[in-house]
């Protein structure tokens, strides 16, 4: 992979609106912005209700998966260009996801939603009506996930990478601070973890910095060894997302793997170990 | 909107979800008289470390739970529209911060 087969930048979205061949998918945890307004012809995906299985904390599995893309209309050997707010974060997390159900052609809008609002590019309220498919999922891809005991392993041994806010790696924060700050969990990071937070991969716009500054950052500033196995963990799993997509998509790092339990689940294990303030 | 996910609702959360012992930083950004209704606001820490983004709610509002302590709020806004304010957020207090573009 590199930039050019994942990434692509607003001109080309808007050639492609209505494109044969070509789905546009907007998603997000609060599905309003849709309904205000989207790029035409994008349909949605809600992060949670769509994505999240109702019941345990896990995706939809395969069956749950092929179910909602055939209902949307999304097709086997369709291009899906993905899309969001919060700079992405969503969006990136559905390409984790379209990824390991082994849906090769997925796209990244570069920027967003926030992008093509800064720009004042057209929005739709039309919602779009797309003839069901009989979609065919892949089994999980293993490899681009990690599970809660394998970053306990990897303490001390592979890089992981705390894609936070300083102020929620140190403890000082335990969410965003768009957020309430009441959870019923611990304070501080993964010990060995290197802070690296999403926002540095990206600019003020939502777009993503070039490969050169993003080199630049994991592994001159930050000291990733990229030579070694890397687990980039948030505190649900969206932002890291966004880095993950960083690291093994528009860098072409071999093995990195997102935590999607992440702090929140880190956080509240009985007896796992807690490094608080800055780790250096 | 819960605290479930980690998503930035137009506007900020419900201070309503909030308690007293939220360090709350919000306001309305409006421009030529009327509320900013497309547009973010950015919270940053020391250094201009990015801390947090809202998309504007139709009213042009934004709402943070911050830590106490001095922050730097950003606007961006379509026609390359923006501004900056310094803030002061503690436990307890509603900040406001209104922002004219």
């Amino acid at each position: 992979m590199s930039r050019s087969d994942v990434l692509v930048d607003a001109d080309w979205a808007e050639a492609h609106i209505g494109a044969p061949g070509v789905v546009i998918v907007e998603v997000d945890e609060d599905t309003s912005a849709y309904d205000k307004g989207h790029i035409p012809t994008a349909i949605k995906l809600d992060w949670k209700k769509d994505l999240q299985d109702p019941v345990r904390r896990d995706f939809v599995d395969k069956t749950g998966f092929e179910a909602l893309l055939s209902e949307r209309g999304i097709a086997n050997d369709d291009t899906v260009l993905l899309y969001g707010g919060n700079n992405n974060w969503f969006a990136a997390y559905a390409y984790w996801y379209f990824r390991l159900y082994g849906h090769d052609k997925t796209l990244l809008l570069d920027g967003g939603r926030k992008k093509w609002e800064l720009d004042s590019r057209e929005l739709s309220t039309d919602v779009p009506d797309r003839p069901k498919t009989s979609y065919v999922a892949k089994d999980q891809d293993s490899s681009l996930r990690a599970l809660r005991d394998e970053v306990i392993a990897a303490i001390g041994k592979r890089n992981l990478v705390d894609v936070r806010s300083p102020d929620e790696y140190t403890g000082r924060l335990l969410a965003p601070a768009h957020l309430p700050q009441e959870q019923a969990q611990r304070g501080g990071h993964i010990p060995t973890a290197k802070n690296v937070p999403w926002s540095k991969a990206a600019n003020e716009d939502g777009t993503f910095r070039s490969d050169d500054e993003l080199t630049q950052l994991y592994q001159s500033e930050a000291g990733l060894d990229f030579g070694k196995d890397t687990i980039a963990y948030c505190r649900i799993g969206e932002r890291s997302a966004h880095t993950w997509f960083v690291l093994h998509e528009l860098l072409d790092q071999p093995n990195v793997k997102n935590y999607d339990g992440s702090w929140t689940e880190y956080g509240s294990l009985v007896g796992v170990p807690i490094e608080i303030g800055d780790g250096r | 909107m819960s605290a479930d996910g980690c998503g930035a609702p137009a506007g900020g959360v419900s201070v309503s979800a909030a308690t007293g012992t939220q360090a709350v930083v919000e306001g309305r950004v409006v421009h030529a008289g009327a509320p900013v209704a497309t547009g973010y606001a950015r919270l940053l820490g020391t250094g201009d470390e990015f801390v947090a983004e809202v998309p504007l709610g139709d009213d042009g509002g934004f709402r943070f739970f911050a830590a106490p302590g001095s922050w730097t709020l950003r606007v961006l806004a379509p026609g390359g529209l923006r501004a900056e304010r310094s803030v002061e957020a503690d436990y307890g207090h509603v900040t406001k911060v209104d922002v004219s573009l």
